[in-house]
């Protein structure tokens, strides 16, 4: 790891200068309206947001990379697991679910979970044919299992399938499902950690790589949870309805004092609550990872990240804190995947893509600056900025590289063919800062 | 009890899926092992590689259908194979010139290289987008049966029929060949031995005046003659689509680590250990049962699991193999 961070002094205005540059980006895009700005603030507004949603993932990836040296390929699977806790706590309980089979289901996944612990235990305590018995165990939970879990997710499937079929939230309050989205998001990340930590470190990328993708795939087809590709919607929301405002005649007045209309100021309005939650939580996050940083756990962290071997001479435990970190940062992401379903109100399992939300992450993260929390916010929300108007900038820029191009199938296929140049533009990003600026815009102190 | 039907069932639905599927994944995988024996990394842009591959060939093939060129039964993209070969090769030499080696210049931790290598799956993968598209593409033609199912019923007088895909019987002959090609060449010639030699002790290999670059470009051309192949033979038997390539990846390395990481031999087993535990996992098992225990009637279709989680099937094997043997059945190595 050493190779790539070589110390270096950086002016101290740099910071504050490239997030000026980015304020003022959004500023443009609020204010004005041409080839290259939509000059609307809920566009802006609305990249924003999402943007600082990126911020917290990137600052969970950080902690793994930045502080740990960990490599997550699973962030989209975390950030999918957090999305689950806004559907099961904050959506109004379904009629009838529970009822049909919600307690079968619980029972099913105990001993699902048993089954496993046993299996572990025999492993560690017996001596003589444990392979055998911990095969026994495991076969019998299975078939247990499936026995308990089948005819209940029938059942809550059957339940009213057209609107419902899962088992319904709780009908607690929305914000407390972001604290849970990072409880479930930790649990899998420990399960992870627990099995690819201590080998070599390529194994944990591709133990991630695994656990995003099975992730998603439960989403996709576990109807009885979250109604996989049927999506659900009328998910809570933490502040007001646009509508509401919009029929408030006091908001009306004083949209109007201001000179926009009531459409776009309940917009605007909506949108700065969502900033001013996120905010609040991105800046917690900061100020703890900070403090940690600080302290002698940071040290400690640090010097695991800079030379495994003489922090582990020194008795450091270095795979219990790798795992410790990894289970923290994981949190951190499946925050941020509760976020962003509360802000959306829906939860669409198709959505979750790859390419979109790990590996943008990564190109993030490492834009920004690994190792530094207000890097990773920077590259987070600068980078989710360009992504967004690159769909915007991308064939415009095409089009005027293939003007001087003669009509015909050539020139067609590389305007249809523009959308795509996010992927090449991305990749080269990643490339070009990996190996010229290899700390980022802003770099570790 | 009906051994006979309950036979050609499984080896309509199991085995010979299984053995193709497992041929693709063993060429995935001997192209992963590969470049972690002589680079040192897990090489995340390999589904890719594979997909662009393809690509190119899909475009080739295109090119000939067009010219009115075809190899009768056989697919005309075995034709434009060499061509899609010689395209990979060219783009991963190029991305090794340009990323690659700056990092292995440097001795960066293995880490750096694998990201490294995330960064070129992004390129790939848009560049295969900007070729052909996100959509599916069906490129087979040729005769589509070797045998199929009402041939092999009037054949046999079975109630249960079997059907080969032309491409089924492909993809297995197209990778006995490649694998011996591969192995004939890493022990019989010169420069397998010493690639062999590199893999094994790299200091060792320098001394006795083995140059590091040649060595290093024979295992990229290789590798992507690999995953072309492996990439082609996969869309041939079910079709192209840029993601599932992606998505392969998991099966991949599941079976290069399953074998041992660097271990060619061990990539082949590992390719068909995970093809076949898929398959067998997500096969719905009633219809052999019911050959098998007539009279029998089990309540669901005794199936394990869901085809959808064909993924977990190769991760709980990844997970398996980590937890109890982490250097892989066949002892490959561990950085």
């Amino acid at each position: 790891m050493s190779s790539n961070r070589q110390a270096a002094t950086t002016n101290p205005w740099r910071a504050p200068i490239l997030f000026a540059i980015l304020a003022a980006l959004f500023v443009m895009e609020g204010t004005m309206r041409n080839a290259m700005f939509s000059g609307s603030w809920n566009t802006a507004l609305g990249i924003l947001n999402m943007g600082l949603i990126s911020a917290i993932t990137a600052l969970g990836v950080n902690m793994q990379w930045g502080y740990a040296g960990l490599f997550n390929v699973g962030v989209v699977g975390f950030l999918a697991l957090g999305g689950v806790a806004p559907v099961l706590i904050a959506t109004q309980p379904v009629e009838g679910a529970w009822n049909a089979g919600g307690s079968r289901v619980l029972i099913a996944l105990a001993v699902g979970l048993g089954t496993l612990a046993l299996a572990v235990q025999a492993w560690k305590r017996l001596r003589a044919g444990r392979g055998l018995a911990v095969l026994v165990i495991l076969i019998a939970g299975f078939v247990i299992y499936r026995w308990l879990f089948d005819p209940a997710v029938s059942a809550i499937e059957a339940n009213n399938p057209a609107r419902h079929g899962n088992i319904g939230g709780l009908g607690l309050p929305v914000l407390l499902s972001w604290a849970v989205g990072g409880a479930f998001a930790a649990a899998a990340a420990w399960a992870v950690g627990k099995v690819a930590l201590g080998l070599r470190s390529d194994y944990l990328a591709i133990a991630t790589l695994g656990i995003g993708e099975i992730i998603v795939a439960v989403l996709k087809n576990e109807d009885w949870l979250a109604r996989g590709v049927k999506n659900v919607t009328s998910i809570p929301r933490p502040v007001p309805y646009e509508i509401e405002l919009q029929g408030n005649p006091e908001f009306v007045s004083f949209a109007q004092r201001w000179g926009f209309s009531a459409a776009e100021a309940s917009g605007i309005w909506v949108k700065l609550c969502y900033m001013s939650l996120f905010l609040v939580v991105l800046l917690a996050i900061i100020l703890l990872a900070e403090l940690a940083l600080k302290s002698p756990w940071g040290r400690m962290m640090r010097a695991i990240r800079d030379n495994e071997t003489a922090a582990e001479a020194m008795g450091k435990d270095v795979t219990a804190r790798h795992l410790q970190v990894f289970i923290l940062g994981s949190a951190v992401i499946g925050i941020a995947g509760a976020m962003m379903i509360t802000q959306d109100g829906l939860m669409a399992p198709v959505g979750y893509n790859p390419l979109r939300y790990t590996f943008l992450i990564w190109v993030m993260v490492i834009v920004g600056g690994s190792g530094n929390n207000w890097g990773a916010v920077l590259g987070a929300v600068l980078i989710w900025f360009l992504w967004i108007k690159a769909e915007v900038w991308g064939p415009a820029l095409i089009g005027v590289l293939t003007a001087p191009l003669p009509e015909g199938g050539l020139k067609d296929h590389l305007l249809d063919s523009a959308a795509h140049m996010r992927f090449i533009a991305m990749g080269l990003v990643l490339l070009l800062v990996l190996r010229f600026a290899p700390r980022g815009l802003v770099p570790e102190k | 009890m009906d051994i006979l039907n309950a036979l050609v069932a499984f080896l309509n639905f199991v085995f010979i899926p299984a053995a193709a599927y497992g041929a693709q994944l063993a060429l995935g995988a001997l192209g992963v092992t590969l470049i972690y024996g002589i680079l040192r990394f897990s090489n995340f842009a390999h589904g890719d590689t594979m997909a662009f591959g393809t690509a190119v060939t899909i475009l080739v093939t295109w090119a000939l259908q067009a010219a009115g060129i075809s190899l009768g039964p056989l697919p005309t993209a075995l034709l434009a194979l060499p061509l899609g070969i010689a395209g990979t090769a060219a783009m991963v030499l190029l991305t090794d010139r340009a990323v690659y080696r700056f990092y292995r210049v440097q001795k960066a931790a293995p880490i750096i290289l694998v990201m490294a290598s995330v960064g070129v799956m992004f390129l790939m993968n848009g560049l295969t987008r900007l070729l052909i598209g996100v959509d599916e593409q069906r490129f087979a033609d040729g005769a589509r049966f070797v045998i199929n199912v009402r041939d092999f019923r009037e054949m046999t007088g079975l109630q249960e029929g079997l059907a080969l895909k032309t491409t089924q019987a492909l993809t297995v002959i197209v990778a006995v060949i490649v694998v011996w090609a591969l192995f004939w060449f890493l022990n019989r010639t010169k420069s397998g031995k010493a690639m062999r030699a590199y893999s094994d002790n790299e200091d060792l290999a320098l001394l006795s005046g083995i140059d590091p670059e040649k060595v290093v470009r024979l295992t990229w051309i290789i590798a992507a003659s690999l995953a072309t192949i492996a990439g082609v033979l996969y869309g041939l038997d079910k079709a192209f689509k840029p993601f599932n390539y992606f998505q392969i990846l998991l099966p991949i390395f599941a079976a290069a680590i399953v074998g041992g990481l660097g271990n060619p031999l061990g990539a082949i087993a590992g390719g068909f250990v995970v093809a076949f535990s898929e398959v067998a996992i997500t096969y719905p098992w009633l219809k052999v049962a019911g050959y098998l225990f007539p009279g029998w009637e089990p309540g669901g279709l005794l199936q394990l699991l869901g085809t959808e989680y064909k993924f977990a099937v190769s991760f709980v094997i990844l997970i398996v193999v980590l937890l109890f043997k982490p250097t892989g059945l066949f002892r490959g190595k561990s950085v």
